[in-house]
Formats: structure tokens, C-alpha cells, sequence
């Protein structure tokens, strides 16, 4: 695989035309919002979480643009959020993030485990170019500000 | 020092010049490297480089101080650097400031104007002094470094900020100029030629609206300054900033212009050292300029490689770089007019994709450019595209190109820019308009 197919895994350009969780829920509960932008290329997001009574992560969507990989990758973290049944603990999904991160700033040492991240795998490839890191974790940021902002009173 | 570059008679031939540049001829991946992001930085001939080395090795000292050989040899030469580099854009030495860059010369003349503001100058400095209600201009077209430095300017003095208004295909709206610019005017700052259009703006025409209402003229010339002859004189305006980096020069150094009775009546904006006749505990008196905008340890052997630098320019020919990269701009903007989704930001021309509303300024024939074009690939993300050229050895820049009020204006978040110097050849833009076409089937977008 050339370098560039291992960048652009067919998963990721399918994640990014057709993805999932776009268009934020108005669905009923408690939610937080965080709004990220890259000020490189001006890319954005608004990510909505939605927490179940028990202060799980019920669901997350969002809304915004961006190159294929930011897109995909918000894709795939809304899946993954939504796949894991009777919701996902936070502690949990703090862990995710922070390996996530761990992945992509490791400059292609650190692969991402297709068990614990789902779709997210193909993300992997990523992490080799550094000036793409940022576009791969809008979305996780994103989470990771509302779910501190879901916690204040 | 050899500082003349390769060159046969006549028009410029790339080919000859690129063996001058080292950097060129790398790989990248395994493929030539194609260089099409000069409007960024521009790549360094040998002769700039050497220059640089060359005084570090073996005249390196402190400048305007100390007694020993060195020092005054460092001083000739940092002086005649300033010379040089002044008589490239048609000045004098004295009216040369050395800064770290355009942005910072942008800078140094807000904090300034706000300084006369506070009446931190000398009695000549009242007439910059702002009021509340006072306008500042702009044009919708300018790089962040010739807008933001002025909103805060403004929302330190209570001064307005406007903008004149672009056409369709990116010239600038002098109807709208003529009305933007009034009364209140007091400052009109603008660029030469935009880093996102390519396109040389009617400097004399504004200059001359400016000078109806008595407005100070600030000219952002990064980017005419490395592409066409430059007289900042002749054109008339006040003040005028350029970036080292971008025409062959090293990083670190750039510079203000300014009219004498202008930059004379300007108080200082970073004060210190170097920049001073008397100190005492309680206050100091101020060198005339350049030196008065000169505070501290100068970029020294940054001014020595920069003379390099406009050597090597002027050696080729201003008038012929201009015309190789005209040649360079036709090819690149014909072409892409005819690849399948892509929209160029300020071209209206026929045959250009999608028209917008808001009409024309010139037409196509009468718009002098210099060598880029940004565009818009429908379907496919400015990030994507770099990416994908970027695997093919193809340098552009991909983003906003800090202008995001035009790239707004425009109605996108980040574009494509291709943009040339004068090393590159027909065949590396063929090159890179051809790697373009296989983009949209990659990503699997239908025509």
C-alpha cells in the first residue's frame, strides 16, 4: 500500500461522504456543546454530547467542515459512542481520547487498536503526518471539552 | 562571492537558474520536488546562503559599537546592506528600517500612530495623532498581518475600521474606494498585490484618493516585491513593508519604507538600546531615522544575506522576472479554468467555473497578476488536495493563507494556492495541473 492509500483507507473516504452523527441532535436531555476550530486551515466543528441519568454518554453528533480526515474521523467517534450499548461510562471515554491522542501524536508508532476503537483503526495511518494530526483529532477534542463542560453544575 | 546568477542573454531561463538554488533539487518521496509555494517562502540561491556564512565565518561582530576591526568592518557592511536593499525599491538609505518582517513593520507603524496618539512624539508627530471617529481603511483583500494590527489600533484609539469592498474578480471596487475613503480617513492601508489573487492593484489610484483627504498610505509589498520592479517613491506612498524571506532573502529580516518627513515625524515604537542620543535616569532623547525604529541587537547577518539576495534579483532583471512568471500565471490560470469542479477565487473571466453576483472590475486582458492562483476543487478539501499533490513531490499551500476575510468574502474556509517564483518552469506547472486532474477520481468524486 503507498503511502498515500495507507492515509486514505477506503473506510475513512466512506466515513467522510457519508458520515454519521452530522447534524446536531435535538433530542431531549442533558447535553454540553463544545465548538473547536484548527486555525491553520480554518477547519470546524460544533460536537454535542448527550448524557444519560446515570452520567453516561448517551450519544454524541455534530456539525461542521473539513478535509476528509477531520470528517471521518468525527464519523467514527460518533459510532463508536453509539455502538457501546446502555451507554458509555465517562471514564471510559476519556480513555479512549487520551489513547487516541497518545496514537496519533506517536508518528506511526503507535497503531490504533480496531478491538477498543472500531472503524477509528483506519485513522491509524494518520499519526505519520504530523500536519494532519490536528485535522484527526478535532472531533476528540471536541468530546473531551464537553464532557468537561457536562460536568458543571 | 559569487552573487551573479546563471543566466543566458535575453528573457530568463528558469533552467539556468535553478542550478543557483541547491534546495531545488531535492525529492521528495522519491520524485523531483515541485516548488509551487514561493508566496509562503521563497527557496534561497547559493549566493544568499554563501553571504550569510560568509560574515558569520569571518566578519561577525557586533554593529554600531566597539572600536576593533571587526566591528567596523561588520558595520560597513550591515550599511551597505541597507544601501542595497534600499536601492532596490527605489529609496535612500535612511529611508530603510530594518525589522524581523512585514509583520513586525506592519506593527512597528500601528504602535507607532498610536504612540503619536498619546502625544509620545515629537510636535510633527500631532498630525498621526487618531481621535475617536477618525477612519481607518483596509480592503477586503489584505493578509491578516495588514488587518489585525489595524482593528487593534482602532480599538485602542477609538478609531473606525472599514473596508473597500472587492469585485467578483478580485480587483479592487474603486467606486467603493472613492466612497469608503472620506473626511474621516486617516489611514489607508492595503496591498500591492494580493497574496490569494495574485492580482497588482491600482497603487496610484488609491494613493490619489488617500491624498484628497490627506490619509497616511500604507503599502503592503510582500508580495510585488520578490515578483515585479518596485519603486515605493514612484508609486507614492507613505510607508511600505516588505518580507525577506519571500524574494530569496533569509528569515528574520524585513522592511518598513518610509517618506522621509514621514518616518522623521513618527515617535519610536520598541524602545532600548541602539536607538538613542541621550539616557538619563528620567527620560531619553531618540536617534533620527532608521535608527529610531531600530531598538536592540539587529538582524545583522539576516540584512548582509537579504543584500544578497536583491543582488541576485537585480541581476536576473526585475522587468524579466515579471514576464516569466506573467508567462507562468497564463499557463496556470488557463489551465485550471479547465479542469472539471475547480473555482479560482477572483476570476470572472470566460470559461472561469461559476460565476458569482457582484459583478466585474477590469477586464481579464487589463488585470496585471503575478504567479499564483487559489482555487476551490468542488467535492475534495483544500487539505485533501495538498495531500495528494504533496505525494506526487508538489509543494502548495493549503488553507486560508491568513486571509480569511476574503476566502469568507469568496464564501470558503480554505483553498488551494499554486504560486511561482522566478525558478520555476512551464513544465512544472504542466506538471502539476495534469496531477490535478487525477485528484477527483482519487477521492471519488463524479464529474
Amino acid at each position: 500500500m503507498s503511502g498515500l492509500d495507507a492515509l486514505y483507507q477506503e473506510l475513512i473516504l466512506e466515513h467522510s461522504k457519508r458520515p454519521h452523527g452530522k447534524g446536531i441532535s435535538a433530542a431531549e436531555g442533558v447535553t454540553a456543546t463544545s465548538h473547536q476550530r484548527n486555525p491553520i486551515c480554518g477547519d470546524e466543528i460544533t460536537l454535542q454530547v448527550r448524557m444519560n441519568d446515570d452520567g453516561t454518554v448517551r450519544d454524541v453528533t455534530w456539525d461542521g467542515a473539513g478535509c476528509s480526515i477531520s470528517q471521518a474521523s468525527a464519523s467514527m467517534l460518533a459510532v463508536l459512542v453509539d455502538e457501546r450499548e446502555g451507554g458509555m461510562p465517562r471514564a471510559e471515554a476519556s480513555a479512549l481520547i487520551d489513547g487516541f491522542r497518545e496514537a496519533m501524536r506517536s508518528r506511526g508508532t503507535i497503531a490504533i487498536d480496531e478491538d477498543t476503537y472500531g472503524d477509528a483503526e483506519a485513522l491509524s495511518g494518520v499519526s505519520k503526518y504530523t500536519a494532519r494530526v490536528k485535522c484527526a483529532m478535532l472531533a476528540w477534542v471536541a468530546l473531551e471539552d464537553a464532557l468537561v463542560r457536562a460536568s458543571r453544575p | 562571492m559569487v552573487t551573479t546568477p546563471t543566466r543566458t542573454a535575453g528573457a530568463l531561463d528558469p533552467r539556468a537558474l535553478r542550478g543557483d538554488f541547491p534546495l531545488l533539487g531535492r525529492q521528495v518521496d522519491g520524485r523531483p520536488l515541485v516548488y509551487l509555494d514561493s508566496a509562503a517562502t521563497s527557496q534561497k540561491p547559493r549566493a544568499v546562503i554563501d553571504a550569510e556564512v560568509a560574515f558569520l565565518t569571518t566578519e561577525n561582530a557586533a554593529v554600531h559599537r566597539g572600536a576593533h576591526t571587526l566591528a567596523a568592518e561588520a558595520t560597513e557592511l550591515y550599511e551597505d546592506a541597507r544601501a542595497t536593499v534600499a536601492g532596490f525599491v527605489g529609496a535612500s538609505p535612511e529611508q530603510l528600517v530594518w525589522t524581523s518582517g512585514a509583520t513586525a513593520a506592519l506593527n512597528l507603524i500601528a504602535y507607532s500612530i498610536g504612540n503619536a496618539t498619546l502625544g509620545r512624539g515629537a510636535p510633527a508627530s500631532a498630525r498621526f495623532a487618531l481621535a475617536p471617529g477618525d477612519e481607518i481603511v483596509v480592503t477586503e483583500s489584505e493578509h491578516h498581518a495588514n488587518l489585525v494590527p489595524w482593528q487593534e489600533l482602532a480599538a485602542r484609539t477609538g478609531a473606525v475600521l472599514r473596508h473597500i469592498r472587492v469585485h467578483d474578480d478580485g480587483t479592487i471596487d474603486l467606486d467603493a474606494a472613492a466612497s469608503v475613503i472620506g473626511e474621516r480617513t486617516r489611514i489607508l492601508a492595503f496591498t500591492h498585490v494580493s497574496n490569494v489573487l495574485g492580482i497588482v492593484n491600482p497603487v496610484e489610484d488609491l494613493v490619489a484618493l488617500a491624498r484628497d483627504v490627506g490619509a497616511l498610505t500604507v503599502l503592503d509589498a510582500c508580495q510585488s516585491a520578490p515578483h515585479l520592479p518596485l519603486d515605493l517613491p514612484l508609486l507614492g506612498v507613505d510607508l511600505a513593508v516588505f518580507s525577506g524571506h519571500k524574494m530569496l532573502g533569509p528569515y528574520g529580516i524585513g522592511g518598513l519604507y518610509g517618506r522621509s518627513d514621514v518616518l522623521e515625524a513618527l515617535p519610536p515604537f520598541l524602545t532600548g538600546g541602539s536607538m538613542i542620543t541621550k539616557v538619563t535616569l528620567d527620560r531619553t532623547d531618540y536617534l533620527p531615522p532608521p535608527q529610531r525604529f531600530e531598538a536592540g541587537t539587529q538582524p545583522v547577518s539576516q540584512a548582509i544575506a537579504l543584500a544578497a539576495a536583491v543582488r541576485y534579483l537585480d541581476a536576473v532583471g526585475m522587468d524579466a522576472v515579471h514576464d516569466h512568471e506573467r508567462a507562468l500565471e497564463q499557463r496556470l490560470r488557463e489551465g485550471l479554468r479547465s479542469i472539471d469542479g475547480v473555482r479560482m477565487l477572483g476570476d470572472a473571466a470566460e470559461g472561469g467555473a461559476r460565476r458569482q453576483t457582484g459583478g466585474a472590475g477590469r477586464s481579464p486582458a487589463e488585470i496585471d497578476r503575478v504567479g499564483l492562483a487559489a482555487f476551490d476543487l468542488d467535492g475534495v478539501h483544500a487539505h485533501d488536495v495538498g495531500q495528494y499533490l504533496d505525494s506526487r513531490g508538489i509543494a502548495v499551500r493549503v488553507g486560508h493563507h491568513c486571509a480569511a476575510p476574503l476566502h469568507a468574502r469568496f464564501g470558503l474556509t480554505a483553498s488551494v494556492r499554486a504560486s511561482t517564483a522566478l525558478y520555476n518552469t512551464v513544465d512544472e506547472v504542466d506538471l502539476f495541473l495534469d496531477t490535478l486532474t487525477e485528484v477527483r477520481p482519487f477521492f471519488g468524486v463524479s464529474a
